[in-house]
């Protein structure tokens, strides 16, 4: 049993208690979810004068589903978000290759230097990003690496959690696999690549999401290594362009910003809510 | 990748000498270990990544917090000087005390709501799916979006909140353009933002509390409030200590939202610690002065990650 039994919850005074609390925590959750995410596109079809004027409608009265079209010429969504998938997919495919790579040497190949590797990987977890922001600026701005996607796709790629993910995934793999691999003949590559891998998709399936969610959502880094605003991802294109477009452009163009990853949740809901879970505590 | 693909098959050969370890409980090294060369290779990216991009950097930082440094001239060494402009900087202080209320208003208002809701959540068995997916929902708002969102909901004229607040006889309020109201503003739609997480690593771990301690409560005719306070509640304190760790780091490197929201402003009442390193090094071109304010922050940040790796670990060892 749970918290509140089979039995006790057949109790009519339970039942209606508890009926109640959920149901007003529903609407809550209903409120607070889906509330902003339909205010936004009720936003995105109404006129300006509308926004200003009547802020409560449910629905405006004279629905404007073409300034989506505006907002997608006028402000260049669609070259922002493709700037926003190219952001994302290099530092997704970055973060896959060290977590694998890194895992795989600490865990099966375990050189003897390796433990010391692993602890200054672990070490960096005490120090955020953003504390050495001033000084990772200055060496990207040394490589000459200042508005190239490169300048986000390998700093993204010094995440800790993955490469302690991926080597606690590894450790538990059996021994005997490697063995039996390597008594076929196999080579260190073809163990990495036709034993190690096919048995490890949970885990890269885990990395893979918390990568794409760290790299959609950040912001702080994008803003100053790309200064060019052609090659500035969604986010921060639509904090600048807040400035200056117009209300209803504005807001439709959110509505298009937070519509993929709001998508892809939808498709994806059970599996990143249990990849969640199996990270345990890290978000 | 391509480099290992072209050295990896070098070590096969010595490698394959170390199988007499098989069929014994031989541990690893003997089987692959050997060849330190190989590891190394596999290595290399992570190497390349961490170096260059996370130990320079940390190293660098602490460096050039003593230097004086532009883009330009070599950079040179001024000992303390980069610290006393720092002290000197009236903003400091707001900064930290800002920072400080940002932290401590978002402990208050956004640390017990997903407990609450979480225990609330617990005891859905229908559609317990519909309630993750609403509550999850704002999480995957992309930062930016959900701030501007906000930020248009907090308008004073013409915003959602004044109009729906106004029906009931209230307001209307300043929110983001008052001192008074603007920190408080900042922090409920964080708090709206990031509940989702919390409430997930909750409900995880409520599912661990062992069945057997609520059947004996009952037993003992404990009432339901009674089984919430004396066993979830105990039963979920490492996960509370926790996420309360996680949420100090986290509130502590506030930027976005005072960013996004306000500027900083009115009045520098949202100046957050790591806006003032943002504007030190980006605006003003201070690195120096940047960085030894980033090394403070990160003498704070290092000590509550050491509690909170400490406790994860004797948490998952438990």
């Amino acid at each position: 049993m749970s918290l509140i039994s089979h039995v006790e919850e057949r109790r009519p005074a339970v039942r209606a208690g508890l009926r109640s609390i959920q149901g007003l925590t529903l609407a809550f959750l209903v409120l607070i979810g889906l509330g902003p995410l339909y205010m936004t596109v009720k936003g995105a079809m109404s006129p300006s004068t509308d926004l200003i004027s009547r802020p409560l409608d449910l629905w405006p009265a004279d629905p404007r589903p073409e300034n989506f079209a505006t907002a997608w010429a006028d402000l260049g969504i669609g070259h922002y978000l493709l700037n926003t998938l190219q952001v994302v997919g290099g530092s997704w495919a970055v973060q896959l290759v060290v977590a694998v790579t890194a895992g795989f040497a600490l865990s099966v190949l375990r050189p003897r230097f390796g433990r010391y590797v692993y602890g200054a990987i672990l070490a960096t977890m005490f120090v955020p990003y953003t504390v050495s922001m001033t000084s990772l600026f200055l060496t990207v701005i040394d490589l000459g690496l200042v508005d190239s996607y490169w300048s986000i796709w390998l700093p993204s790629g010094a995440y800790a959690f993955n490469v302690l993910l991926a080597k606690r995934f590894f450790d538990a793999l059996p021994p005997e696999l490697f063995a039996a691999a390597r008594v076929d003949g196999a080579n260190t590559w073809q163990l990495l690549t036709r034993i190690v891998l096919p048995m490890s998709r949970p885990i890269l399936a885990v990395i893979s999401l918390l990568a794409v969610m760290h790299s959609w959502k950040d912001f702080i880094w994008p803003l100053v290594a790309i200064t060019d605003p052609e090659k500035q991802p969604i986010s921060v294109a639509l904090a600048s362009l807040a400035v200056q477009a117009p209300q209803d452009e504005l807001i439709a163009a959110m509505a298009m910003a937070l519509a993929p990853p709001v998508l892809v949740f939808l498709v994806f809901q059970k599996h990143i809510v249990a990849g969640l879970g199996f990270t345990g505590i890290k978000g | 990748m391509s480099a290992g693909t072209r050295t990896a098959p070098l070590p096969a050969g010595p490698a394959a000498g170390a199988t007499p370890g098989l069929g014994r409980d031989a541990p690893r090294r003997s089987l692959f270990g050997r060849n330190a060369l190989t590891a190394l290779v596999f290595l290399i990216p992570a190497l390349v990544v961490f170096g260059v991009f996370s130990w320079w950097p940390i190293v660098r930082g602490l460096l050039i917090s003593f230097q004086q440094t532009n883009l330009i001239d070599p950079a040179t060494w001024v000992g303390l000087e980069n610290f006393r402009a720092l002290f000197a900087d009236p903003l400091l202080g707001t900064a930290i005390a800002n920072t400080l209320l940002f932290v401590g208003l978002a402990l208050l208002i956004g640390f017990p709501a997903p407990l609450v809701l979480a225990v609330v959540l617990s005891t859905v068995r229908r559609s317990a799916g519909v309630y993750r997916f609403l509550v999850y929902l704002p999480v995957v708002v992309p930062p930016v979006v959900a701030i501007l969102l906000w930020k248009w909901f907090y308008d004073p004229g013409h915003g959602l909140f004044n109009g729906l607040l106004g029906l009931v006889g209230l307001g209307p309020y300043l929110w983001l353009d008052s001192p008074d109201t603007a920190m408080v503003s900042l922090v409920l739609q964080s708090t709206w933002a990031g509940m989702g997480g919390a409430v997930l690593i909750y409900l995880a771990a409520i599912v661990g509390v062992p069945s057997e301690l609520y059947e004996a409560a009952q037993m003992d005719g404990a009432s339901i409030w009674t089984r919430v306070w004396h066993i979830t509640l105990p039963q979920l304190r490492p996960v509370i200590g926790l996420l309360l760790l996680m949420q100090l780091i986290n509130t502590m490197q506030v930027f976005t939202e005072p960013y996004v929201f306000t500027g900083g402003g009115p009045e520098n009442a949202t100046l957050t610690v790591l806006l003032l390193i943002f504007r030190y090094a980006f605006q003003d071109g201070a690195y120096g002065q940047a960085a030894a304010l980033s090394f403070l922050l990160a003498i704070i940040l290092g000590l509550l990650s050491a509690v909170y790796l400490r406790a994860t670990r004797s948490w998952s060892a438990a």
